[in-house]
């Protein structure tokens, strides 16, 4: 069986500037993966290759085992794209629009399947709006449903819910895992770690062109983050102290590889005799993996986007 | 779970066609009342004071054909060209380089486009201009003016598609209409016959495809014409094979579209 979109050393190089270099995974039928990396890392790049939209120098892109240059047609009938940029027709109206990007693919009479994407999209009341009328959160709803007018089996949502307002989010991504259970493979890149982390199971990571890590969020979670314990008692143990991260008015945050670690730990508290007043396991989250994985000077820029972008979804 | 599809192109004519329609008031309309002011402005200065074709046509009947044709012409490149660089600049051109079209698909139908956008525009003058010259009703070789009319349409059409996807901004795409479009198309015979220009302006004239269009479209109302039809078919096919080439194999390269 095909992968849903298979990278094979995909390189790209806009004048001296590598944007990819390389690059080589896949994503399998049916999985919701996240793309991530900071601004320029060549996100977009791949994904514009995947579509079509832009040539490699070299190396090979397929959609479900469809070469997008040489066998295109059938690899663009198998990606629906959610582009990053907010673009409209100002010439037609929201149905208009919907109608016409199904007849683009060949498709006359999807009006059922149309109306559904409506729906799901909370755009049925703005069915008959001319596009230049609705707010940016709208167009970007009617982006989506553009994507999914040929029920395409796998779905690459570039950055969609950048400036989206949160019950919109909330909606969008309702409607995208529901597709995604029935049986679409979802490709996703976004800033928001938070989303990331709540929807896709496996993640890629680049930067400046080249993969950088690429595991299951539960792998890529334990592996470079790690679990920390906070325990409120008078010390740690000796034989710990050297994991001990550290330390505020009588709590102590402690490092721990697996969870199973945290067994030893209790067991030599015992030993030495130290009572526990309180214990908590702190779960690292997407951010600390990305932050560590980009390091260096990325890690303050990132940081904050990372909290500007956690403040927004609270908003 | 995906339907078996039909061709896209449809569509997309369709949507270049909507497109215009929506906006018939400054595509066609104005187009028009621009030509019958030529017609009235021009018929009125010139027609005691030039003869054509010998005296066998009045200079308002040969004026027509002319202004017809160039209507078709400048039309057509107008649309197919503002349509692309619009969708270039507003970026929703991704609208149709995600679909499964192919080049052919492509050309076909912004080329289609034009040519009815050009084609509504010449019939809308040519029926205006009637009110003036009913007697050009009677035209002797219909079908060659049609056949001008649809190479001529086709051309320019795909001229229009080829200057926007080279242009970046609408100042380039005006560079194209003031300083090739409208001399080329004013400086044809669209107002006179060659036959009144001094030598070396009757041969410069030769090397202007436009020339052709308009004096093989004038054949087919008048049965009178400066070179031969035939000559004027030749020359009009074998341009519009060859920038229909030009342009396809462009597209194929995806040369400024997907870069």
């Amino acid at each position: 069986m095909s992968a849903a979109v298979e990278f094979i050393e995909v390189a790209r190089s806009f004048g001296s500037v590598k944007a990819l270099a390389g690059v080589s995974f896949a994503v399998e039928e049916g999985e919701f993966f996240g793309l991530l990396g900071p601004n320029g890392a060549g996100k977009t790049t791949l994904i514009s290759i995947a579509a079509g939209l832009t040539r490699a120098d070299s190396g090979t892109a397929r959609i479900l085992g469809h070469d997008v240059t040489s066998d295109y047609r059938a690899a663009r009938r198998s990606l629906g794209v959610v582009p990053q940029e907010l673009v409209f027709d100002p010439f037609f109206t929201v149905r208009e629009t919907l109608r016409i990007q199904s007849g683009y693919f060949g498709l006359r009479d999807n009006d059922d399947w149309i109306d559904e994407i409506l729906h799901h999209l909370d755009l049925t009341s703005k069915a008959d709006a001319n596009m230049r009328s609705l707010s940016g959160g709208m167009k970007r709803r009617v982006l989506v449903g553009q994507a999914l007018v040929h029920k395409p089996p796998v779905i690459v949502l570039d950055e969609p819910t950048a400036g989206v307002d949160v019950e919109l989010r909330q909606s969008l991504w309702g409607f995208i895992r529901k597709l995604n259970r029935d049986g679409h493979t979802i490709i996703l890149t976004t800033h928001y770690l938070e989303e990331a982390e709540a929807l896709c199971g496996r993640i890629a990571m680049l930067k400046a062109g080249s993969v950088v890590a690429l595991d299951t969020k539960h792998n890529l979670l334990s592996r470079f983050a790690g679990i920390t314990v906070r325990l409120a008692a008078d010390r740690v143990p000796a034989a710990w102290r050297g994991r001990v991260l550290r330390e505020e008015g009588g709590l102590h945050f402690v490092a721990l590889d697996h969870y199973a670690d945290l067994e030893s730990l209790l067991r030599e508290m015992r030993v030495e005799g130290l009572a526990i007043r309180e214990l908590a396991l702190l779960e690292a989250d997407l951010e600390d993996v990305f932050l560590k994985i980009m390091g260096g000077e990325m890690e303050n820029a990132g940081k904050t986007a990372g909290r500007a972008g956690r403040a927004e979804a609270r908003a | 779970m995906i339907r078996v599809a039909g061709a896209g192109w449809p569509t997309l004519l369709y949507k270049e066609l909507l497109r215009f329609w929506k906006v018939s008031f400054q595509t066609i309309a104005a187009p028009v009342l621009t030509a019958l002011l030529y017609l009235l402005i021009f018929s009125h200065v010139l027609e005691a004071n030039v003869t054509v074709f010998g005296g066998a046509v009045g200079y308002t009947a040969f004026l027509v054909p002319g202004l017809v044709m160039m209507s078709v012409l400048q039309n057509a490149f107008a649309n197919s060209s503002s349509s692309m660089i619009q969708s270039k600049l507003t970026g929703n051109l991704i609208f149709i380089l995600l679909p499964p079209l192919s080049p052919g698909d492509l050309f076909v139908a912004y080329v289609l486009g034009a040519m009815v956008r050009g084609l509504a525009v010449g019939l809308g003058v040519f029926v205006v201009t009637l009110f003036f010259v009913p007697s050009l009703l009677a035209m002797p070789h219909p079908l060659w003016a049609l056949s001008f009319a649809l190479l001529g349409s086709a051309i320019l059409g795909t001229f229009g598609l080829l200057a926007g996807m080279w242009a970046e901004k609408f100042d380039q795409l005006a560079v194209f209409q003031n300083f090739i479009i409208v001399p080329f198309t004013f400086l044809s015979g669209v107002f006179y016959s060659i036959h009144s220009l001094p030598p070396f302006w009757q041969a410069a004239s030769r090397w202007n495809p436009f020339f052709y269009m308009i004096d093989g479209f004038r054949y087919g109302f008048f049965g009178l014409s400066d070179v031969p039809p035939l000559l004027s078919l030749a020359v009009v096919a074998g341009c519009c094979a060859a920038l229909s080439a030009l342009t396809l194999t462009l597209l194929r390269r995806g040369w400024k579209l997907r870069n």
